[in-house]
C-alpha cells in the first residue's frame, strides 16, 4: 500500500518546523527558503496551510521534462528529481499546476518533495499532526489529488 | 496493429511510450531523421556551455530504453504520405505500411529573406549538429551577432554570452521576447541583459550580411554602423515541418490541422507537437504553439486516441519560461490581456521584478512574471481550472504577489480543509 | 563548507548601520565576547555598554539601537525564533532589552547576521531593506505617519514578496509616546521600555528583511538534532507547555492569579477583580451571543515553536469599538495575559471585545499594552481623585470600568492626539505632571505587569531589582510560587525568595541570550537547555557555564544602570504595595515585605548594602 502525506491545515500553528526539517534533510542547512514544503499564512483569516507536492498521478512535471530527469520511485510512488540529469530548464516549474516544483537558483536545478524516500521528515517534525504520512486511500486524499487541474 | 510515428522529438517519444503502455503487443515504429538517439532541443543551450555532455540532451536516459519497450527506432526521412494506402515513402527508397500514423515532425528555424544569409558560418541553433558547430566557433573574444531575441534567441543568448564572446543581439521588434512579453517586461529583460554586458539593439533590422574586413562577416543594419561578426546565429522564428505532406491530401495551414482527438483530415492519421495546430486553451482556436509542454500533452493525447480511446483535448495553455543571464521570466495564456478583461500589475524596475495578471471577470486568463521562481506553476493551475477568484480578485489587484494565497484559498483541495471560503 | 552557509550557530557577522552617514557596514562578531555573553540579550548588551555612554540622552543620536539574535535563533530548537532589541530606555533611563518572537529573528539570522547595530540619526525618515548581504537605507517619507499594519502592507506590496519580514514602529513612536514598541510580523512586539520610541527618534521607520542563506554548521549536528528532539518531547509532555499554553495561551493565568489574590485591580488598589472570568483564557473559547463565534480563532506559533501559545482572535463585529470599521473585522493577535490584565482588570474593564480591540490598536500603532493599560489606570485614579478633570481630558470622564472611555484613550494615544499625549508619557510622568506621583504603579518609571506582589512576595523583590524596571520577564518567580515550577514555594512568605529571585534572574538572562523563549522554561530546566546550546555552539556550554553567563550578564546590566545614575534607592516599590494591605483573597492583610528580602538579595549577589557590585564580584565574573 502506497502512503502519502496528509495535510490538515486546521491543525497547523505556522511554526515552520516542517520547513526546517525539510531543508535540513535535503540541503543540510536550516533554511525555509530551501524547503520543499511551505506553510502559507492567511493572516486575516487566522489560518496556516502547509503545502507540498501531492505526487499526483498526472505527474505534469515528469511528463514535460525534456531530459527525463524526473522519475517515479517505485517504492514510495514519489516523483523524484535526479539532480545530475536535471539541466535547470524550468519547464516543469511552469507545467506543474500546483506550483510545487521550484527552481533553486543556487544549485541551478529544480527541487520538489520526494517523500524523503518513505520517511518524510516534515511529518516527523510536525508538533500538531497537521502533517501525517498515511495510507494513500485515506479519506480525502483521493479528492485532494483528483483536483489536478481540470484541463486534462 | 502497427503504429508509426514520424518525428523523434518529445511529442513522438511520449506518444510511442504511451502507446506501449496502452497496448503491449502493437508494433511501434519511431522514425527520426537525425543520427542521434531522440534528444531534446530544450537541452541544447546547456550542451553548448558544456554543462552537460551530449548524452545529457537525450530524451530518455536508460540504456536501450526504446529497444526494451520494443519501440523500433528508424533513422530515415519520410518523403511522402499516402493516406489512402496507409503507406509512407522514405528517403531510403523504402515504403512503410501503417495502421495508425502520427505526424510529429516538429518545426525548424526559418531563414529570414536577407541577402547573404545562406553563407557558411551563419548558423541556426536547432540541432545537436548546429550546437557542435556553434560551440566550435565561439569563445572568449569572438564577435557574435545573434539575430532575433525571441524565445529561442534568448535561450541561446545565455550560452553565447557565457562563452566569453562579445555578443550583440539584433531584434526587429521594440523589445526582447516580443511574442512572450509585453513592452514593460520585454524592456526590463533588455535592460538586464545590457547590464550583464550584452549589447542589445531593438527596433533594428538586419538588411544584409556581407564578407567582413578583419572579421568573417559585416552585418549591415537599417540604421547605424555595420557590425563585425565572426559568427552569426539566426533565431528569427520557427515553422512547422509540413512540406513532405504536400500532395498527401492532409489539410494544413500553418501546421497540420487536427480536431479535438488529434485526428488530421486523413483517416488514421494524427498529428502532435510543433507540427500540429492544436487547440489553444485560452482562445479556443487552433494554432501552432511550438512549446515543450504542449508537445508532450499532444503526444500523450494522440497516443490515447490511436490506441482506441476517446481522449479529447481541452486545449493547451501557451506558456514559456526563460532564463536570460539569471533573470527568470515566464508568461502564461492570454498574457497580453483581452478586450473584455482587466488586469493587475506590479513593476519594480530596480529589482527586476514584474508581475502582471490578466482577468476576465474573476477568472485568471493570463500572466507575466519576472524574477519569480517560487510556485510559479500555480499561474497555470489558476488559468487551467478557471477557478473563480471571488474576493481574491480585488486582493490580487491590490497586491498581485499574493497569488499563492489566492490559489490555495480558491482551489479545491485545500479549501476543503481550511474553510477559507 | 557550503557556500553561503554560516558558521557554528553564530553567523559571526554584525551589520552596523550609521544612520547619520547613511552607511551600512559588515564587521566580524567579537567571538571572545560571544564566549562570555553567548548572544542576543547578553552579547548585544555587551556591545551597548562598550559603545554607549550610560548617561546619554536615550532619544539623542548618541544612543544606539541593537537588533540581535541568539545562537539558537533559526535552528529547529523549539521556540528558537527570538530576537531582542537592546538600547537605553527613554522611559526608565536604564537599560532596555525587549524580546520578541514572530519570524523576523530567524529572517535576520538567515540573512547572515547575528545583530544589526543602528547608530546616529538619519536626516530624513528611512527604512532598512536587508536581503542577505545586501543592506540599503531607503527614504521612507511615504511611510512616515503610517501605522504598523499599513507599513507592513506597503512594504510587502513594494517588494512583491509575501515572505518579507517587517519590524517597524507605528504612529505612537513618531509622536513621542514613551512606551512605543517595535512590532514585527503584524502582532509580535519588542514591547517594553520604549524601544520603538528610540527607533523613531533615529528617523528609522522600519526594518524589512529577507534571508535565504540558511543557518547551519553546528558544532555537532547529530547530537544537536537528538537533544532538540528530546527537548521537544519534554515540552509536548508537560501539562503547561503541552496543553495549557496551546489551549489558553498565557491567558491560562487570569483565573489562577485572581484566585491567588494577586490580580492587581483598578490601579493596584485591589488584588482581585470581579470580572476576571469574563476576560479570561476560558472566556476566549466561549461562543459569542451575537455571531456564535468565540473570540479565539486559533492558537499560533512563533518561528520554530512547538508550544504555540499565540492567540489569533476576532472582535465581535457588532461591538461598539468596531462599528463601521471593517479594517478591524479580521483575525489578528489576540490578548495575551499581561495585555488582558493591564487593559482589563487594572482599568476595571470586563469587556473582552474592548480589550481585544485595544490590543489590536496596540499592535497597529505600536504601543506596549502593559504600560498603556497601567497608565490609563493611573489616569482613572487621578480623575477619581480630582487631580485631573474633564478640562484636561478633552471632555472624557475617566471612570474605572468604562470600556468606551478605555477604547477612546487607546485610540488617542496611538495617534498621539489630545489627552493621549499625556497618556503617552507613561504613568510616572503623568502622575508627576498632575501632582500625585505616588499613584504611579511603577519601578524605575516602568509599569508593573500582572502579578500583585502582595500576593506573590518573590515577585516584589523581582520587580524591585529588575534591570529594566518593573517586569515579569526578568525573574518569573510566579512559576515557583504559584505553579510549582521547578518546585513549589509559598507565595506569601519571604524566606528563601532572595535566592529564588537571583536564580531565576540569572537563568533567564542565559535563556534570553540563547535565542529561545523564556516560556520554554515552564517545562525546560537548564539541564534541557544547556545541551542544545552546547551541541550547537563552539565552546563548552555546561549548565554551570550557562548560569555563570547569566550572572555575568545581570551584573553587567546592573553596572550600566548604576553608571546611568540609578542607585540602590531605586530598588523599591510604590508605597501602595509596601504600606496598603491587600483587601481580599489569600494575601488579605499582606503588604510586600521588601525589606526582609532585599539585603539578603544584595548579599547573595555579592553587592554592597547600597546595591553596588563589589570589586570582587566584578572580577569573579570578568567584568
Amino acid at each position: 500500500m502506497l502512503k502519502a502525506l496528509q495535510i490538515e491545515p486546521a491543525k497547523c500553528t505556522g511554526c515552520l518546523q516542517c520547513e526546517l526539517a525539510c531543508s535540513w534533510e535535503n540541503e543540510q542547512v536550516f533554511n525555509p527558503s530551501k524547503s520543499r514544503i511551505k506553510v502559507f499564512t492567511f493572516h486575516d483569516e487566522g489560518r496556516f496551510v502547509p503545502y507540498t507536492c501531492t505526487q499526483c498521478t498526472e505527474a505534469w512535471c515528469m511528463q514535460t521534462c525534456p531530459v527525463d530527469a524526473i522519475v517515479i520511485n517505485e517504492t514510495t510512488g514519489a516523483k523524484e528529481v535526479i539532480e545530475e540529469v536535471c539541466v535547470g530548464c524550468k519547464v516543469c516549474t511552469i507545467a506543474c499546476p500546483f506550483g510545487t516544483i521550484n527552481y533553486n537558483s543556487s544549485s541551478g536545478k529544480v527541487i520538489k518533495c520526494d517523500l524523503c524516500g518513505g520517511e518524510p521528515e516534515c511529518a516527523k517534525a510536525c508538533p500538531t499532526d497537521a502533517i501525517t504520512y498515511v495510507d494513500a486511500d485515506h479519506t480525502g486524499l483521493a479528492r485532494m489529488r483528483a483536483h489536478a487541474a481540470g484541463g486534462d | 496493429m502497427d503504429h508509426v510515428i514520424i518525428g523523434a522529438g518529445p511529442a513522438g517519444v511520449v506518444a510511442a511510450e504511451t502507446l506501449r503502455k496502452l497496448d503491449k503487443s502493437a508494433g511501434i515504429t519511431l522514425i527520426g531523421d537525425e543520427p542521434e538517439p531522440p534528444y531534446s532541443r530544450m537541452a541544447l543551450p546547456y550542451y553548448l556551455v558544456q554543462q552537460i555532455p551530449e548524452e545529457g540532451t537525450y530524451l530518455r536516459k536508460t540504456r536501450d530504453y526504446f529497444g526494451h519497450r520494443k519501440i523500433n527506432l528508424v533513422q530515415d526521412r519520410v518523403t511522402s504520405v499516402l493516406p489512402d494506402e496507409h503507406t509512407l515513402r522514405l528517403d531510403s527508397g523504402e515504403t512503410m505500411r501503417y495502421d495508425k500514423l502520427l505526424i510529429a515532425t516538429g518545426s525548424r528555424p526559418v531563414s529570414p529573406p536577407i541577402p547573404g544569409i545562406e553563407q557558411e558560418g551563419i548558423h541556426t541553433c536547432w540541432t545537436l549538429d548546429d550546437g557542435r558547430a556553434i560551440a566550435a566557433s565561439t569563445g572568449p573574444g569572438a564577435k557574435i551577432v545573434l539575430m532575433g531575441a525571441g524565445f529561442i534567441g534568448c535561450i541561446i543568448l545565455e550560452a553565447l554570452a557565457k562563452s566569453g564572446a562579445d555578443l550583440i543581439v539584433v531584434e526587429m521588434e521594440d523589445r526582447m521576447v516580443p511574442r512572450m512579453m509585453n513592452a514593460t517586461a520585454g524592456n526590463m529583460i533588455k535592460q538586464w541583459c545590457i547590464g550583464k554586458g550584452v549589447h542589445v539593439l531593438t527596433s533594428t533590422r538586419v538588411m544584409a550580411i556581407e564578407p567582413g574586413d578583419g572579421h568573417r562577416f559585416k552585418v549591415i543594419l537599417d540604421q547605424g554602423v555595420p557590425l563585425d561578426a565572426d559568427l552569426i546565429v539566426s533565431a528569427t522564428g520557427v515553422r512547422s515541418n509540413i512540406g513532405f505532406l504536400e500532395g498527401s491530401g492532409i489539410q494544413t495551414e500553418t501546421g497540420v490541422l487536427i480536431d479535438r482527438n488529434m485526428r488530421t483530415s486523413a483517416v488514421d492519421v494524427y498529428a502532435a507537437g510543433d507540427v500540429a495546430e492544436g487547440i489553444d486553451f485560452s482562445t479556443g482556436d487552433y494554432s501552432v504553439q511550438a512549446i515543450q509542454p504542449t508537445a508532450t500533452e499532444h503526444g500523450l493525447l494522440a497516443a490515447k486516441n490511436m490506441a482506441g480511446l476517446d481522449a479529447r483535448h481541452k486545449g493547451s495553455i501557451n506558456m514559456n519560461v526563460l532564463d536570460t543571464l539569471g533573470l527568470i521570466s515566464s508568461s502564461f495564456g492570454l498574457w497580453m490581456g483581452t478586450d473584455k478583461g482587466d488586469s493587475a500589475e506590479q513593476v519594480n524596475p530596480a529589482r527586476y521584478q514584474y508581475l502582471n495578471l490578466q482577468f476576465e471577470e474573476d477568472v485568471l486568463v493570463g500572466a507575466t512574471t519576472l524574477g519569480l521562481t517560487l510556485h510559479v506553476g500555480v499561474l497555470r493551475g489558476l488559468i487551467q481550472t478557471r477557478v473563480r477568484l471571488g474576493k481574491w480578485k480585488e486582493r490580487l489587484k491590490a497586491d498581485p504577489s499574493r497569488i499563492m494565497e489566492a490559489y490555495l484559498a480558491c482551489t479545491q483541495p485545500v479549501s476543503i480543509n481550511t474553510g477559507l471560503f | 563548507m557550503r557556500q553561503g552557509v554560516i558558521e557554528m550557530a553564530w553567523t559571526k557577522k554584525i551589520l552596523r548601520i550609521n544612520l547619520t552617514e547613511g552607511t551600512c557596514q559588515a564587521e566580524p562578531l567579537n567571538m571572545e565576547w560571544a564566549g562570555q555573553y553567548l548572544g542576543q540579550r547578553g552579547l548585544a548588551t555587551k556591545y551597548l555598554v562598550e559603545e554607549v555612554d550610560p548617561k546619554c540622552n536615550p532619544l539623542g543620536p548618541e544612543n544606539k539601537l541593537i537588533m540581535t539574535t541568539g545562537p539558537l535563533t533559526g535552528t529547529p530548537a523549539s521556540t528558537a525564533g527570538r530576537y531582542s532589541v537592546v538600547t537605553k530606555s527613554p522611559l526608565t533611563g536604564a537599560l532596555a532589552c525587549s524580546n520578541s518572537g514572530g519570524f523576523i529573528g530567524n529572517e535576520i539570522k538567515n540573512a547572515g547576521w547575528d545583530m544589526i547595530i543602528f547608530e546616529g540619526r538619519s536626516p530624513i525618515p528611512v527604512y532598512l531593506y536587508l536581503e542577505n548581504e545586501h543592506a540599503e537605507l531607503v527614504p521612507a517619507e511615504d511611510l512616515w505617519g503610517k501605522s504598523v499594519w499599513e507599513t507592513d502592507e506597503l512594504l510587502h506590496a513594494r517588494y512583491q514578496d509575501p515572505l518579507l519580514r517587517v519590524a517597524c514602529v507605528g504612529k505612537s513612536a513618531e509622536e513621542g509616546c514613551l512606551f512605543a514598541c517595535i512590532v514585527n510580523d503584524m502582532h509580535r512586539a519588542a514591547g517594553r521600555s520604549g524601544v520603538g520610541t528610540v527607533m523613531a527618534s533615529k528617523n528609522l521607520k522600519a526594518v524589512a528583511v529577507r534571508g535565504t542563506l540558511g543557518v547551519g554548521n553546528l558544532k555537532d549536528p547529530r547530537r544537536f538534532m537528538q537533544v532538540v528532539a528530546e527537548a521537544k518531547k519534554v515540552l509536548a509532555d508537560n501539562p503547561v507547555t503541552g496543553q495549557g499554553l496551546p489551549t489558553y495561551g498565557t491567558q491560562v493565568l487570569m483565573n489562577v492569579i485572581n484566585e491567588s489574590g494577586a490580580l492587581p485591580t483598578r490601579n493596584m488598589r485591589e488584588v482581585q477583580f470581579e470580572g476576571a472570568e469574563q476576560v479570561s483564557g476560558e472566556a476566549m473559547h466561549e461562543p459569542r451571543k451575537s455571531d456564535g463565534r468565540p473570540n479565539l480563532t486559533t492558537n499560533t506559533a512563533c518561528f520554530g515553536c512547538t508550544i504555540a501559545c499565540g492567540r489569533i482572535s476576532t472582535i465581535d463585529q457588532n461591538h461598539f469599538s468596531v462599528v463601521n470599521k471593517p479594517e478591524y473585522w479580521i483575525n489578528s493577535g489576540g490578548v495575551e495575559y499581561e495585555a488582558a490584565w493591564a487593559l482589563g482588570p487594572d482599568t476595571g474593564t470586563a469587556d473582552l471585545d474592548a480589550l481585544t480591540y485595544c490590543n489590536f490598536v496596540c499592535n497597529e500603532q505600536g504601543m506596549d499594552p502593559i504600560t498603556l493599560g497601567s497608565t490609563i489606570a493611573a489616569a482613572m485614579e487621578l480623575y477619581q481623585e480630582g487631580a485631573i478633570t474633564k478640562e484636561d481630558t478633552g471632555g472624557l470622564e475617566l471612570k474605572f470600568g468604562d470600556a468606551e472611555v478605555l477604547c477612546k484613550l487607546v485610540d488617542l494615544t496611538g495617534r498621539g492626539e489630545g489627552f493621549g499625549r499625556d497618556i503617552g508619557l507613561g504613568s510616572q510622568r503623568l502622575c508627576e505632571k498632575y501632582g500625585r506621583p505616588e499613584l504611579s504603579m511603577t519601578v524605575k518609571k516602568q509599569e508593573f505587569p500582572a502579578y500583585d506582589p502582595r500576593g506573590i512576595q518573590g515577585m516584589g523583590l523581582a520587580y524591585a531589582t529588575s534591570n529594566r524596571g518593573a517586569c515579569h520577564l526578568r525573574g518569573y518567580t510566579v512559576a515557583s510560587e504559584i505553579m510549582g515550577i521547578p518546585e513549589k514555594t509559598d507565595p506569601l512568605v519571604t524566606e528563601g525568595k532572595a535566592a529564588l529571585v537571583k536564580a531565576f534572574q540569572d537563568a533567564t538572562a542565559a535563556v534570553d541570550s540563547a535565542g529561545i523563549c523564556v516560556f520554554s522554561t515552564f517545562a525546560w530546566t537548564m539541564e534541557d537547555i544547556a545541551p542544545q546550546v552546547d551541541a550547537a555552539c563552539e565552546g563548552d556550554w555546561s549548565v554551570e557555564k550557562m548560569l555563570e553567563t547569566g550572572e555575568r550578564i545581570w551584573n553587567m546590566e546592573r553596572k550600566f544602570n548604576l553608571e546611568a545614575g540609578l542607585t540602590g534607592a531605586d530598588d523599591t516599590l510604590p508605597k501602595r504595595l509596601l504600606k496598603e494591605a491587600a483587601k481580599t483573597g489569600p494575601a488579605k492583610g499582606m503588604v510586600v515585605k521588601l525589606d526582609e528580602m532585599l539585603p539578603e538579595y544584595y548579599e547573595l549577589r555579592g553587592w554592597t548594602a547600597d546595591g553596588v557590585p563589589t570589586e570582587e564580584t566584578l572580577s569573579r565574573l570578568g567584568l
